[in-house]
């Protein structure tokens, strides 16, 4: 009755074409289809942002989203985003500033924070905190954070990036 | 008390102890290689779904399980008699707890069901999705009995008892009485009163609750790979309810998506995975969803407390009466009790305070509601709210300052050790030094003067104070002897690799608060090498030494202490190995950056990567009678004082829109007290998340329940959390006062955040309102309690 | 508990005839999955457990935001930040480019829809109260035709629309925005992105100095959004910055008696009106001056 559909996309870079059940989240698929573990699932109901990853270009919670929807879509993970070295020095600041503890929200931090410097190469403290008001962090307090992408947008700033 | 000799590798100029030094582990966990329990998949394992009570209490009549049996993907539908021979049932007493009681908790409900969410039926299934379809064909006829939801009722002799065994409602009862209260309060210049309302609220790990749990019928090992703070309680839990031999048990721990105290507890659904890998003889995942979580991981909090201080006309505190009580939920949570909070609670309000007159009834309850246990904090938000409300309360009444009140107050700097009228023995603390320089970086005098002007023009703006003591580094005296196998010693096993790198396992584990980078600083420090040299293991039980690891903000201050030990230890046999190779005085040699170096001179005599060529494969040409040995194991236990004391004030900067009721924080500062410190960068945001999550419990969080006992708002949607947007620049400053209990020095700060933000929230709103005549003091303070205490609505 | 959503039929249209035959074949029992943002979630948590899924997203019909005559035309599978973004909707329906910044967070506004929004009919939702000041017009198609739907019918009560199991919203028209139009948008919410414990979306034209056809529409105040009738009455006619607020804060309850939420109570709602409403008198008046 709900037979599995095949869907192809482009994961990184790499293409797949997978039959997946129509109820299965680009979350699930991609953690347990395709063996990408660096997004996670934190609360499956589109509020917590753990899992938010990139569908053509831009940002999506992947528990929001079914992979069935992906069909010829373009999916970035923080695997992808690590590879290509698109934000390296973001990651880098975080490693720096210890913007991160557990860990666990801070891939799905990460490709918000990223996507706010794409859209608004130097924000202001609040615009960087209003960017992340739907990705919860329950072991920092923040500030790591926003210091993090602040001081990101001031070196590509200052790099003329 | 240790020798703080010249020797000490705090003072030596390459010491990486008191350096910021970012984590190395943070490299792996922001290019999302981590490790998380959910992103282990083993051959052959099985997923895990509850059927749970709908109900808050309610008698279980039958169970239909056939149509999810029948269901493809199926594997196993069981009840609590199906696990009758495979798991014993719990209690969660204590033996130093007199008179706590609690009734048997099973992995299953065992014919009633004592809260919403407790499970009744586990499905094992080749998916999660099957095991929740299965789940949804289960037939469970309940019969509803009537629930016990208001703790202020519960020992009622009219409301029904929930466990009749047990004979009441009452799990545990304190009282202390010291001093003359009585007459303090009848000679008091000033008393004040309150009740504050604490509200039950929850640790919302991002990382829910998480174990696989491999039972290997052929050697009747039992692997649990666990989100946990301490493995090796767990490996003696395990074994003893499933029957197994402990040495068979092994808890491998990797990257936990923090935790809070949250996972340090007995659940029953993980000890149901438990019993099924046995019965399965497969791997068995259960990784507890979003909705789980919020009815069944432990909540916290959940007190009303009344209570009064009495001040002298000059602003000192003289006496303290206070009355608590708490509902803790059906059952006392196994091992540590449900009885703790409370104790905390007795033991620590108003603990900056000299006062000597002291009374205090506590009660804890049963209910049927979700169960309440130690998270972060423990009632430190509870004891420092309460007394430092009373404080700003009673300079109000003074027409004192309420930072002045609080120097007139503290115990003083010359009366340390102290013993508080709770019976609490403090080493020394910097209560007043902390204050002073708050009050400086804060700019305090501005502030009020900016407070005065705004106010004119109708902008209320807050500034609350909350001075705090915090437990940390716990001896033996916390659970060890009321008879629970929580070890409070930690060790540390470090080795010379052959390439010059140290290896080191240690018994605390990580769940980012930076536990492995700070005993790689410590081992550094104390061997003679680079951080980055030494690569540090944590939470599996096969090979780390045998410990308590991490909770009760004992980390750096147990594990650290350990580690230092054991890194001196190893750099002694390696000086002694240089020493006869090098044909020099072991005393005359020194380790810098990884090279036996002359300690005079500073020239280099030897790389250690040398040193460890020559002793694992040349020990021909070593001299005879030589032999090396390049691991050290140490141990530590706190025993001089049943825990280390460290201080704290903060302070917070609001603004109350009178309107809406709605709260701006506006600037939170911390000065803390925490002993060394050894890694100030991490120290800082461990402080801000601490204070993120005690902002949490003023202004947002609560498990709010219907008087059925039905949680009301479990999802993310609507329980509320601290997010970036809303939350302030946390200025953290030190005082550094070591404890001269340990070499190192360190205390613990894991908690001291928590512990203070809810008071100075608290004290900054009713700052800010007090123009207005309005007070509050039932958490969280939302826009609509604002508003009614304006008299708005 | 369940997180994982039932099993269900998946079907991906290329146009209204597709979604039509799924709709057709399967009334109550087929869901329409355009942005998927309030679904999905629905799913997730089995709140939601259709039979089959149909998805929009590729049915050009419901695409595109564009001007025809004297109203803005907003394909109904635009999403939001497609919507915020637009020139388009800045310069003709400014109150709906102001208001989707308070939807959520980025991630979501990326995904969710501007029909979405309007067909899941929350009554806490930014876009339904919108729809409802602007007087905007809802574009419906079924197998058996096309019908409009003013947005004052369209809404029904909570998650309820006027929509039947067979029809699709296509697109929503808008008049456009005069020279003289006022509006003002504000929700009082406790945390940014969250749903508001009350909200506001008013406007209003300045015709020969005086008001006109004033709207003071509240969300997250009742099971619907709500039009003070009573209270907006009481601009007609007048010059901004003429009247007695309080006065017209106090007709509030003579058309909407606000339901509590779980930390709101009703008399807080109220309140929260009126403190809304004085805003956005003033900024009315502000703005003639």
């Amino acid at each position: 009755m709900t037979a599995p559909i095949i869907v192809t996309l482009t994961v990184n870079g790499e293409p797949v074409s997978q039959a997946v059940e129509p109820r299965l989240t680009l979350v699930d698929f991609l953690r347990e289809a395709i063996g990408l573990k660096g997004t996670h699932v934190g609360c499956e109901h589109g509020v917590c942002g753990a899992c938010t990853l990139r569908l053509d270009g831009v940002t999506v919670r992947g528990c929001l989203t079914l992979a069935v929807q992906c069909e010829g879509a373009t999916v970035e993970t923080i695997e992808g985003m690590t590879e290509s070295g698109a934000m390296k020095d973001l990651q880098d600041e975080f490693v720096e500033r210890n913007a991160l503890q557990c860990g666990y929200c801070t891939p799905g931090m990460l490709m918000s924070a990223a996507e706010l410097l794409e859209r608004n190469a130097m924000p202001s403290r609040e615009e960087i905190r209003e960017q992340l008001s739907g990705n919860y962090c329950r072991c920092t307090g923040y500030q790591a954070i926003v210091d993090a992408i602040e001081t990101t947008a001031r070196k590509r700033g200052a790099l003329g990036r | 008390m240790n020798d703080r000799s010249a020797m000490s590798v705090l003072d030596k100029p390459n010491s990486y102890i008191g350096r910021s030094v970012p984590r190395p582990n943070a490299k792996r966990l922001a290019q999302g290689r981590a490790t998380y329990v959910d992103d282990i998949v083993l051959p052959r394992m099985v997923h895990l779904a509850f059927c749970r009570s709908p109900y808050a209490h309610a008698e279980i009549l039958s169970i239909d399980s056939t149509a999810a049996l029948a269901l493809p993907g199926v594997l196993r539908v069981v009840t609590m008699a199906d696990l009758q021979d495979y798991c014993t049932p719990w209690v969660g007493v204590l033996d130093h707890l007199k008179g706590i009681k609690s009734a048997p908790q099973w992995p299953l409900a065992n014919g009633k069901a004592f809260f919403q969410g407790e499970p009744i039926v586990a499905v094992a299934a080749t998916s999660r999705a099957i095991a929740e379809d299965a789940v949804d064909l289960i037939e469970v006829d309940y019969k509803e009995l009537p629930p016990v939801t208001d703790m202020e009722t519960a020992l009622d002799p009219d409301t029904p008892v929930i466990h009749p065994e047990l004979g009441d409602n009452l799990c545990f009862e304190r009282s202390i009485d010291s001093g003359d209260v009585d007459a303090a309060f009848a000679e008091a210049a000033v008393v004040v009163e309150e009740t504050f309302h604490f509200n039950r609220h929850t640790g919302v790990t991002l990382e829910p609750r998480s174990i696989i749990c491999d039972y290997n019928p052929a050697d009747e090992t039992l692997t649990l790979h666990m989100s946990v703070q301490c493995p090796h309680m767990s490996k003696n839990l395990y074994a003893k309810h499933l029957g197994l031999d402990e040495d068979k048990v092994r808890v491998i721990c990797k990257d936990v998506g923090g935790s809070f105290g949250l996972k340090i507890h007995t659940y029953s659904d993980e000890m149901a995975a438990g019993a099924l890998t046995v019965m399965l003889g497969r791997p068995v995942k259960f990784i507890a969803d979003r909705l789980e979580s919020f009815t069944t991981d432990i909540h916290a909090r959940d007190h009303r407390v009344t209570a009064k201080m009495a001040f002298t006309q000059d602003g000192e505190i003289t006496a303290v009466e206070m009355d608590d009580i708490t509902g803790i939920g059906p059952y006392s949570v196994y091992p540590r009790t449900s009885g703790i909070e409370m104790n905390q609670v007795a033991n620590l309000t108003a603990g900056p305070y000299k006062h000597l007159n002291y009374r205090v009834r506590a009660r804890v309850v049963f209910q049927n509601k979700g169960v309440m246990c130690q998270y972060r904090g423990v009632g430190h938000p509870i004891a420092v709210a309460v007394g430092e409300a009373l404080i700003d309360k009673g300079a109000a009444a003074l027409g004192m300052d309420p930072a002045e009140v609080r120097r007139r107050s503290f115990i003083p700097d010359d009366a340390y050790p102290y013993t508080s009228p709770s019976g609490a023995i403090y080493e020394r603390q910097s209560h007043r030094q902390s204050l002073d320089k708050l009050v400086a970086v804060m700019d305090y005098e501005a502030l009020r003067r900016e407070q005065r002007v705004l106010r004119e023009r109708g902008i209320y703006r807050g500034i609350g104070f909350a001075s705090l003591i915090e437990v940390t580094n716990p001896s033996p005296a916390f659970y060890g002897v009321g008879g629970a196998r929580i070890a409070s010693q930690d060790g540390c096993t470090i080795r010379l690799d052959p390439t010059g790198g140290i290896t080191c396992a240690t018994g605390v584990t990580e769940q980012g608060q930076g536990t492995e980078t700070i005993i790689a600083q410590i081992a550094a420090s104390a061997v003679g090498v680079a951080p980055g040299q030494v690569r540090v293991i944590t939470g599996d039980t096969d090979v780390v030494p045998y410990g308590g690891g991490t909770w009760a903000s004992r980390g750096a201050g147990i594990g650290g202490e350990a580690a230092l030990q054991a890194g001196k230890e190893l750099r002694r046999n390696i000086l002694e190995v240089a020493g006869a190779i090098l044909q020099s005085a072991p005393e005359s040699l020194d380790i810098r950056d990884g090279e036996i170096v002359d300690a005079k001179s500073g020239n280099e005599r030897m790389p250690l990567a040398e040193l460890g060529r020559l002793v694992y494969f040349r020990g021909d040409t070593l001299p005879e009678g030589l032999q090396p040995e390049l691991v050290a194991t140490k141990h530590y236990v706190s025993r001089s004082y049943p825990f280390a004391f460290t201080n704290a004030a903060h302070a917070c900067l609001l603004e109350v829109d009178v309107e809406t009721g709605l709260v701006k924080l506006l600037k939170y500062w911390v000065v803390e007290d925490c002993g060394t410190v050894i890694n100030p960068l991490l120290v800082a945001e461990q402080t801000r998340g601490g204070v993120v999550q005690g902002i949490g419990a003023a202004l947002y969080e609560e498990c709010l329940y219907s008087p059925e006992g039905q949680m009301i708002n479990g999802s993310m949607a609507d329980y509320l959390l601290p997010m970036a947007a809303e939350m302030p620049e946390i200025f953290v400053d030190h005082v550094t006062t070591p404890t001269e209990t340990s070499e190192l020095g360190a205390k613990g700060v894991g908690e001291a955040g928590t512990a203070g933000a809810p008071g100075a929230v608290m004290n900054a709103i009713n700052d800010a309102l007090g123009p207005l005549d309005a007070r509050l003091s039932h958490m969280p303070f939302t826009p609509d309690k604002i508003l009614r205490a304006l008299g708005k609505t | 508990m369940r997180l994982k959503p039932r099993a269900f039929e998946y079907v991906r249209a290329r146009s209204l005839q597709d979604v039509f035959s799924v709709l057709d074949a399967h009334g109550d029992e087929a869901k329409i999955l355009a942005g998927g943002q309030s679904l999905v979630p629905a799913l997730n948590l089995r709140l939601a457990a259709p039979e089959i899924v149909v998805d929009v997203s590729a049915v050009e019909a419901l695409s595109g935001i564009t001007v025809v005559d004297d109203v803005l035309r907003i394909g109904a599978m635009s999403r939001y930040i497609e919507v915020a973004t637009s020139d388009l909707v800045a310069r003709h329906a400014p109150m709906i480019a102001r208001a989707i910044p308070y939807i959520a967070h980025t991630a979501i506004r990326n995904r969710g829809t501007f029909g979405g929004s309007l067909c899941n009919a929350d009554p806490a939702s930014e876009l339904p109260a919108c729809a409802l000041a602007l007087k905007a017009v809802f574009n419906i198609s079924s197998s058996a035709g096309e019908r409009k739907i003013a947005a004052s019918d369209f809404f029904l009560g909570t998650y309820t629309t006027a929509l039947e199991p067979n029809e699709v919203l296509v697109s929503v028209e808008v008049p456009l925005t005069g020279p003289g139009s006022l509006f003002y948008f504000d929700e009082v919410a406790r945390r940014q992105g969250d749903y508001a414990m009350a909200g506001l979306a008013a406007r209003a034209e300045v015709r020969g100095g005086v008001l006109a056809d004033a709207r003071l529409v509240f969300f997250a105040v009742s099971d619907m959004p709500l039009a003070a009738s009573a209270a907006s009455a009481l601009l007609e006619g007048k010059a901004p910055g003429s009247f007695d607020a309080e006065v017209v804060c106090e007709a509030l309850a003579q058309t909407i008696v606000p339901l509590e939420d779980l930390t709101t109570s009703s008399a807080t709602k109220l309140h929260l009106m009126k403190v809304l409403t004085r805003r956005a008198l003033t900024d009315f008046a502000g703005k003639e001056a």
